[in-house]
């Protein structure tokens, strides 16, 4: 034990002797009477999943299940996007073909720079505040693949969707020690008087597909 | 010991700072510009939920709790992010922190950091420390990179370079980006950005980030954000290393779901940020295969032992209460001398330093309550600034006309016969300057009074005077 740590903690403890509740109980009390969920419908969810993504200029495209392939197709055609990148456990049947889609095998990062774009699945959605996340399983990717390229085409199931943030939190602790990034809209900035920039340094757009059963 | 909170310790006094920010037009604007946009943002997306008082409550109780029990959670969490694959190390004060940090850059033999908004880093003057060991820090938040090319200090906790305007800011990037041509747009502005920073965060193999949560229970980070500087810094590089005050840590993963509610509306007035990003320790194949923690206290066990101010350490650093204060929105930040500006900095700067420096700082305040109506976690800024206040005049560090106008009120104040007195001494005295019942133009030390506010004139007869002179009468 470093002896910076030992002089850290005693000191923390000296300067808490006024404490003499204990944790446990105390944690416990803490009152949490927020909205933990709501009993919002499906179809409401959705649409207001999808008002919050439009607030943020991304493209929602819904449609069924058998018809993801071709919905990627028409996002992909309307962005002029050509050369694509997949991450590994993409399933194969949602790539459209006249593509050129490059499946990440560990590409480099200069690798990565060079393409025109992304398309991935993801964990689930937050409808209240327009935020898709992503655990970055196989079918989602390692983190860099939906970081550097410039253009993000994000498929979300609508079972997936939940309605308030503390249900997403939940679904996320089951997550255990993967690594989470949430995604609300472009990366943005307002540190230039405070006008709203969409995209800096993550991707410029974002395009989403609600895949509705 | 030697706390540091950047350059507090020699900062002029707050009046003499704000006197001289005043008299520029040019920054009071951007300011003023800045904070109504803010302000404007928060309050709508505030006001749309419903149980936004609800959120507060637990949050201050969340983190008032952790802080009762800080020792155990830090220890707790040390030994899940050990777990996780990260490595954990304690940092008395700042020289402790950036000779880790320092040491573990050089044992990778690289001269180069990319850094994510850290105002703990800013704290500690990590950068100065970085480029006397030969390392160059290249910040990557827009604002920061704006503050760090323009060799100026960060002026707001959330938009450091929020008392810069565009012209500025692209005299500042033709020149260090050395460019040829350069639009005015902000749009310009964020592509130059881009375009520079983007070969670094390919590139350098070091990344340095602060915290906005460290989650004991799991040992898990996170760090909330928008421009995608974060994710770059926080997954592209071999190495990361998170520099995080104790009291950054809370209990549970659970508990991330009150705070990722009320900090990003509080903070920039959005329902979510763009990004956040949470990892635990080392995940194989996917960002940073070597993670180090480094826990620092640089004076947060002082504000943890008085029990009166302890809840300043609850702060989640939003700076809704900066773009709330009126005093704040007069000076900007740089007034405050410390990297911790506006309410919370004057009650945190003070106290990181043990009270032995900017002892100024609880006065910079008129303690109209702005502040505490905004703080998500709802610190009592202005009951700490009285507590503050009483400190620094324990320490002997009052102003010594405070001291005087306190002098001689205990003594009028002390019997009716010496109350009644001064009061006819004072209608005296007061006859030349006294215009339709107001005091204007008092001379001396009570010009700092008459020169702001409004003062009036004590009246022709006191209460205890009209009192007797009532029951003279009765009885005839």
């Amino acid at each position: 034990m470093s002896t910076a740590k030992q002089e850290i903690l005693e000191r923390i403890r000296g300067a808490l002797r006024d404490v003499e509740s204990s944790r446990a109980d105390e944690y416990a009390a803490i009152p949490r009477a927020y909205v933990q969920s709501t009993s919002d419908a499906l179809d409401q969810r959705l649409g207001l999943l999808t008002d919050r993504l439009h607030d943020y200029d991304a493209t929602v495209y819904r449609c069924a299940p058998t018809d993801i392939q071709r919905t990627i197709g028409e996002a992909l055609i309307a962005r002029e996007k050509e050369r694509i990148l997949v991450p590994v456990g993409l399933p194969g049947e949602w790539l459209p073909p006249s593509f050129d889609f490059v499946v990440d095998r560990g590409l480099t990062y200069e690798e990565i720079n060079v393409m025109e774009g992304v398309v991935t699945g993801s964990a689930f959605a937050i409808a209240f505040t327009g935020t898709i996340v992503l655990r970055h399983s196989a079918e989602e990717g390692r983190r860099a693949l939906t970081l550097i390229p410039d253009y993000h085409l994000c498929v979300v199931q609508a079972r997936d969707v939940v309605q308030t943030v503390p249900e997403a939190i939940r679904k996320m602790a089951l997550f255990g020690a993967s690594p989470v990034t949430t995604v609300a809209g472009p990366s943005a900035t307002a540190d230039i008087e405070m006008t709203r920039i969409k995209g800096v340094h993550g991707p410029r757009t974002l395009d989403v597909i609600l895949v509705v059963d | 010991m030697s706390e540091r909170v950047g350059e507090a310790a020699t900062a002029p006094a707050f009046p003499d700072a704000a006197k001289r920010l005043m008299t520029n037009q040019q920054l009071r604007r951007n300011v003023r510009h800045a904070t109504e946009v803010i302000r404007g943002k928060r309050s709508k997306v505030v006001g749309e939920m419903p149980d936004w008082e609800m959120l507060r409550e637990s949050g201050h109780q969340i983190k008032e709790h952790t802080l009762r029990h800080l020792d155990f959670y830090l220890e707790q969490f040390e030994q899940a992010c050990m777990r996780a694959g990260g490595q954990v190390h304690w940092a008395r004060d700042a020289d402790d922190a950036n000779q880790i940090i320092t040491g573990i850059i050089q044992s990778h033999n690289e001269s180069e950091v990319i850094k994510v908004k850290t105002m703990t880093s800013d704290e500690t003057r990590l950068n100065s420390a970085l480029e006397a060991a030969g390392i160059t820090p290249y910040e990557t938040d827009l604002a920061d990179l704006i503050v760090q090319l323009g060799e100026d200090k960060p002026s707001h906790i959330v938009v450091p370079a929020l008392h810069r305007n565009k012209m500025e800011i692209r005299e500042i990037f033709l020149k260090k980006m050395k460019l040829d041509a350069l639009g005015d747009r902000p749009e310009d502005l964020t592509n130059a950005a881009r375009d520079y920073l983007r070969e670094k965060f390919l590139r350098v193999k070091v990344g340095v980030s602060g915290a906005n949560f460290a989650i004991a229970e799991t040992g898990a980070v996170c760090v909330v954000e928008s421009e995608g500087n974060g994710r770059m810094c926080l997954s592209l590089p071999q190495v990361l290393i998170s520099l995080v005050g104790i009291e950054k840590v809370i209990p549970t993963f659970n508990d991330l779901e009150v705070f990722l509610q009320l900090l990003p509306r509080s903070a920039t007035g959005e329902r979510m940020n763009p990004y956040n990003s949470i990892w635990t320790g080392v995940t194989p194949g996917d960002g940073p295969q070597e993670f180090h923690v480094v826990l620092l206290d640089n004076g947060r066990i002082h504000v943890l032992a008085d029990t009166e101010s302890r809840e300043t350490l609850d702060c989640i650093r939003c700076g809704a209460c900066l773009n709330a204060c009126p005093v704040y929105r007069q000076t900007g930040g740089h007034a405050y001398g410390s990297v911790y500006g506006g309410p919370i900095g004057a009650i945190l700067t003070p106290q990181l330093q043990n009270m032995e420096h900017s002892q100024s700082l609880p006065y910079a305040s008129s303690l109209c309550g702005a502040c505490y109506e905004v703080c998500p976690v709802k610190i009592n800024i202005p009951e700490i600034l009285v507590h503050l206040r009483g400190k620094v005049v324990e320490r002997g560090g009052a102003p010594f006309s405070e001291k005087l106008a306190m002098k001689t009120a205990a003594f009028g104040l002390a019997g009716p016969a010496r109350l009644s007195g001064m009061q006819k001494l004072a209608r005296i005295g007061q006859r030349p300057f006294e215009h339709d019942g107001e005091l204007r133009n008092l001379p001396g030390m009570l010009s700092n009074w008459t020169s702001f506010r409004d003062m009036p004139a004590i009246p022709k007869e006191s209460f205890r005077e009209w009192w007797a002179k009532r029951e003279q009468d009765e009885m005839k």
